[in-house]
This record gives structure tokens, C-alpha cells and sequence, in this order.
């Protein structure tokens, strides 16, 4: 089954169009991709399979010899898999040697959904991918498409986007602790994560309509002005959060049984995390100053000040680190641009692109006909390519769109962080123990709809 | 963007038309070592056109040049607006450049084998699985290239634009056996 003619015949007979083999079909019954090529003998399999009659030479032999390997199926309905990943995990004893992780689970083609939405509605696809950090995907699309209108926004909007990420950034690495410490067995801390994340989302709501795939930050600038008494509740969150992550401090960085479980798991050196398009808190914790904030600065975040914390083990004990770091950093930009929040519009006036008040359309014909002509048929955005990243709580997010000059993307694919670090998992898994599993899966922080799009 | 090409005018070019060049001594690097690739910014961004057989040492070359880094690879469908029909994008970082690079390599539809860059970049197996479920590409040399988001007996690439968006029927495990 595993040799490289097999293979070959299966990419290239099969999958050209048109000359599809039909004998493979019934070859392929079981989940052959979904499994880990076989180290047993092709002689073995068939005396396991009962297909080949075990004589008496077996007899002589240990039947089940003690360095036998054996391969065990974690997922994806387990509940530290974080939503629907699912593990091919091979033992020997309590040692895990290889492992393979099998996605695919809540694939609900997003990017062939996003070439039939207009550049508008683009924000409402992609905020319900990575759904811990919404924000962060409708800003990544936004400045792409903007990057390919090649428009400028207000001051106001742009602030207020920073304003919005970085909270989220906090309430994401919030849930990031949170399900670190119940999958260790700190249930406490899952409690009180979620708790904090609430008095963000409660924000979030106010200001967004929603908690969760706000579809607030659009291209153009975002949906809607902060609320009359937004700067109470920023004033409230940021007097409230900080103690509550001070005690998480005192419960976890010291805690013995913490770091029994977090310190030397899950290592991934620096040339590894390279190697494997890793980003994010987990790169950063191998050694690397690298955050995109810093390299390729996006909606003025260069005008703030902050520190990129950095690890040095690559451990899971380490990835925890940086994100506390990174909680104290954003609620620092946070309290900058709360601040030094401009006044003035807070989308772009070219009505081309952003809709007009909803009092112009009463008083203006031509306000009605930009509504009109923007909600149906969609703004057109000129022939071209473009790249944008921004550095997402897991991550480089990117989004790689192709205009065709129409007023619906061409192709929208998203660069997702989860995905590429998800590829990491077998790395650091390796030789490790099966107990750890859990622990490296959570600092690994994926969520499955930012995997599997 | 005008501004920041510059014409090449050395004698051993002179009988072909000359080539523009990117201005970042990395780049340059990269473009002087291949004779048929081509500098093609677009919004601003660093893009190189390269025919299909050399993007693995293009990407070789690359990697030498200092990107460290494969964060992208994907595919675009010109399904009726281009001859070659596909196209492969390959985003490269280079961190210690504070660098991004792109290349993209059109790849006709009747002759769909593009060389794997899994030996170079290990992060490109996720990638490339991907763009042969979804798109139908093969890379030649990849360890393992099956499937990835889609079921394993599913029928068809679904981000080819001549795959229809709606009303797909529900494929079962075994659904084979009946139809």
C-alpha cells in the first residue's frame, strides 16, 4: 500500500481529469489519505488481515513483542482537540514516535463561498473563521482590499481599528489561557478566563451589535462610531482586567504543578519553526523577535508604543509567557489609543465605496443611489494581486486577493496561522510523552475554523 | 512604482529586449541567476513571474538568498480569462530582510505537474496537499499527496471556477458501490 509506485499511480492515474481509474475507487473504501503509511511488512499485514495462514513458525516467535508500536486515534470529538482536530498518534509504550494531525472536519469552503460575495460583504465570510479573533480577520481583508483601491482612511478609523484588535487580541489569548488550564487540569483558570473575556465581548457587543463575527471593520473604514460613553467602558475594562491577570500570574508562574507539566514540553527550536511557516506566540517563544506589528507596521500601530516579548525554551511553559506578555502589551496600546482617539469620520467619505449616513439617503438623490448601487451590485475594485498580513493572535494572517476588476473577488484565500502551525504538532510531539499531548495541542492554540476554513 | 525599476543595460543583453531588474540587492541576486523570469511588481509588492518547471529552484535560490520563511502557497483559477489556466503563488518571507516575496508560476490545465518545494520548505506540505485537493494541482516529489480538507473519495477540485458553487450531492463513505 505504501510503496512510491502505489502512490504515484494513485496522484497521476486518478486525479488527472478525465482518466480516472475505476479500480481505485474500490481500493479506496477506507480512509487510506487519513492514515499513517505503515511500517509493518507487507507479509505482516496480510497475517493480520487473516489473509495469509500464520503457520508454525510464528509459535516460535514473540507474538506481540514489547517494541511493538501501536497507533491510537485521538479526536475529533475529543475535548482538548479544541473543536473538531483529529490526531493519528503511533506509541511505543507511553512514547509517542510519530503522529499525523487529520483536518478537513469543519471545511465549509469559505474561500469559494467569498468568490461569490461582493467586496463588501467579504468581512461577514471571513469574521467566522478564526471566530476567536474576528476582528482581526475582517481587518486583514479590509486592508487588502483597500491596499488594492489604493485608498486612505481618516484618522479616526484607523484608531479605532487598532483600538478593536488589540482588545481582541486580549480576549483571545484570554481564551488561550483559559483552555490551556483546563486542559492541565487548572479548571479554576478556565473559569476565570472566560469570566474576563466577557467584560471585552460585553464591549464588543455595544459597540459591534454582536459578540462574536462582528462584521465591524469593512473596507472603507469600520461599520459604526464608538458608543457616546465608549471611553467609560475602556476606562472600566482596563481597571478591571489588569488585577484579575496579576492573580493569574500569582496562580500560574510559580505554580509547581504548572510548570511539572508546562516546562520542557512540547519544545520546537527556532530553525524548526521556520522550517515550518510557524508564527506568532509559539515563534516568538522560540527565540524570535519577529512580530509583524514591528516588521510590516498596518493602520498606524507604529505610532503606539510596546515591547515584543520573546521567549527563549520553545516550550509550552514559554508560549504561556508570551502571551501574558503579549495581554499586558495590548492592554497598553489599548490605553494609548483610548487616549489619543482623533476625532472625525470614522469610515472613508469617497461614496464609491463606504455608504452614505442614513439621513443623506432622506435629502440626497444621489445618497440614494450610492446605497442603492453599493448594497446591490457592490463597489468595483480595480484589476490586480495584493498580499496584506497582519500579525493575528496566532499569528501572520494574510489574505491573498486577485481583483479581476469586477465587484466580487476573483479568488480570496486566506494565509491562516492555525493551519501552518498546525503542521508543527507532529514536531513537537515527537518523543515525547502522551500525557503531554494535551498540554502541547493547547499552546498550540488552534482553532479548527481558522485550520479549516 | 515606475520609480523603483530600473532598466538594465549590460552588452550581453543587448541583442534581447532588456530586462527590468528589482531595485533590493536580494532580489537582484535572485533575477540575475535565471535568464526566463520576469519582475513584475504589483500594488506595490515584490512579484516575480516564473515558468512552471523552475519554481523549485527559484525557490531554491530564494531560500539561499536569505527567505528563510514559506508563509503561502496557493493557487488562482483564470478559468476562461488566461491561456495557462492556472496560477501558483508562493509567498516567501525573509525575516532577517524584513523581506516578502512572491512568485507566481502559470500552470496550463492539460499539464498540471508543478515541482513539490516540500524539499525546501517543510511547511509546504500542508500547502501543496491543500492546493491539489482544491484545485487539482500535482507536485512532483511531495511525500505525501493526498487529500486534506476534503473527503478522500470526493469527486472533483471545488475551487476550479467550472466546479459548480451550489447543489453539490451529499457523498457518503462507499457512495461508490451504488452509482
Amino acid at each position: 500500500m505504501t510503496d512510491q509506485r502505489h502512490r504515484d499511480k494513485r496522484n497521476v492515474d486518478v486525479w488527472l481529469t478525465g482518466t480516472e481509474d475505476p479500480d481505485w475507487l474500490v481500493e479506496s473504501t477506507d480512509e487510506g489519505a487519513q492514515k499513517m503509511a505503515s511500517q509493518e511488512t507487507t507479509a505482516r499485514l496480510l497475517e493480520q488481515e487473516g489473509l495469509a495462514v500464520a503457520d508454525d513458525r510464528l509459535l516460535d516467535e514473540d507474538i506481540a513483542p514489547d517494541d511493538e508500536l501501536m497507533i491510537i486515534n485521538m479526536g475529533p470529538q475529543h475535548p482538548s482537540t479544541h473543536g473538531v482536530l483529529r490526531i493519528n498518534i503511533e506509541l511505543e509504550g507511553e512514547i509517542i514516535r510519530r503522529s499525523k494531525p487529520i483536518i478537513g472536519y469543519l471545511h465549509t469552503g469559505m474561500e469559494k463561498t467569498g468568490e461569490e460575495l461582493t467586496w463588501l460583504q467579504g468581512p461577514t465570510n471571513v469574521t467566522r473563521m478564526d471566530y476567536l479573533a474576528p476582528l482581526h480577520n475582517e481587518l486583514v481583508f479590509s486592508l487588502a482590499v483597500e491596499q488594492l483601491l489604493g485608498i486612505d482612511l481618516p484618522p479616526r478609523a484607523v484608531a479605532i481599528r487598532v483600538l478593536m484588535t488589540e482588545l481582541n487580541r486580549v480576549s483571545s489569548h484570554l481564551v488561550a489561557l483559559a483552555t490551556n488550564g483546563m486542559d492541565i487540569g487548572a479548571i479554576s483558570m478556565m473559569l476565570y478566563g472566560f469570566r474576563d473575556r466577557e467584560r471585552i465581548l460585553a464591549f464588543f457587543e455595544k459597540t459591534t451589535g454582536l459578540r462574536m463575527n462582528h462584521n465591524y471593520i469593512r473596507p472603507g473604514g469600520v461599520a459604526a462610531d464608538l458608543p457616546p460613553d465608549w471611553q467609560e467602558d475602556i476606562e472600566f475594562i482596563l481597571e478591571k482586567v489588569p488585577p484579575r491577570i496579576l492573580e493569574y500570574e500569582d496562580l500560574l508562574k510559580a505554580n509547581p504543578i504548572w510548570m511539572g507539566r508546562t516546562k520542557d514540553v512540547g519544545v520546537i527550536t527556532l530553525e524548526e519553526c521556520l522550517a515550518y511557516s510557524v508564527t506568532g506566540p509559539t515563534l516568538r517563544a522560540a527565540g524570535s523577535d519577529w512580530d509583524l506589528r514591528k516588521a510590516f507596521p498596518y493602520s498606524g500601530i507604529e505610532n503606539y508604543h510596546f515591547e515584543v516579548p520573546v521567549g527563549e525554551h520553545g516550550d509550552v511553559y514559554d508560549r504561556y509567557r508570551v502571551r501574558i506578555e503579549e495581554i499586558w502589551q495590548s492592554l497598553s496600546i489599548v490605553k494609548q489609543a483610548a487616549e489619543s482617539m482623533p476625532e472625525g469620520d470614522y469610515k472613508t467619505d469617497d461614496r464609491k465605496i463606504a455608504p452614505p449616513p442614513r439621513a443623506r439617503i432622506d435629502e440626497s438623490m444621489e445618497a440614494l443611489i450610492h446605497h442603492f448601487k453599493i448594497y446591490t451590485e457592490g463597489f468595483q475594485v480595480p484589476e490586480g494581486e495584493a498580499y496584506v498580513a497582519i500579525e493575528s493572535p496566532r499569528g501572520e494572517l494574510g489574505a491573498y486577493l486577485v481583483s479581476d476588476g469586477g465587484s466580487r473577488p476573483l479568488r480570496m484565500h486566506m494565509r491562516t496561522p492555525s493551519f501552518a502551525n498546525l503542521q508543527a504538532l507532529p514536531v513537537m510531539m515527537a518523543d515525547s510523552m502522551i500525557a503531554d499531548t494535551v498540554a502541547t495541542i493547547a499552546s498550540l492554540d488552534p482553532v479548527l475554523g481558522d485550520v479549516d476554513r | 512604482m515606475a520609480g523603483d525599476q530600473i532598466v538594465e543595460g549590460s552588452e550581453e543583453q543587448a541583442e534581447t529586449p532588456a530586462r527590468t531588474l528589482p531595485d533590493q540587492a536580494i532580489l537582484r541576486s535572485i533575477a540575475e541567476q535565471f535568464t526566463d523570469i520576469e519582475w513584475a511588481p504589483s500594488t506595490g509588492q515584490d512579484v516575480f513571474m516564473v515558468p512552471k518547471d523552475l519554481v523549485r529552484d527559484v525557490v531554491q535560490a530564494a531560500s539561499e538568498a536569505g527567505f528563510e520563511m514559506l508563509v503561502d502557497l496557493t493557487v488562482t483559477d483564470y478559468f476562461r480569462r488566461r491561456s495557462s489556466r492556472f496560477e501558483l503563488v508562493i509567498n516567501l518571507l525573509s525575516i532577517q530582510h524584513e523581506l516578502r516575496l512572491r512568485l507566481r508560476a502559470p500552470v496550463p490545465v492539460d499539464d498540471v505537474r508543478v515541482p513539490s518545494v516540500v524539499p525546501i520548505y517543510s511547511g509546504a506540505n500542508f500547502y501543496e496537499r491543500e492546493a491539489f485537493d482544491l484545485f487539482g494541482l500535482i507536485f512532483d516529489g511531495h511525500p505525501d499527496l493526498t487529500r486534506i480538507l476534503m473527503p478522500d473519495e470526493w469527486d472533483g477540485h471545488p475551487l476550479r471556477k467550472d466546479y459548480g458553487m451550489s447543489s453539490v450531492p451529499v457523498q457518503f463513505k462507499g457512495s461508490h458501490q451504488v452509482k
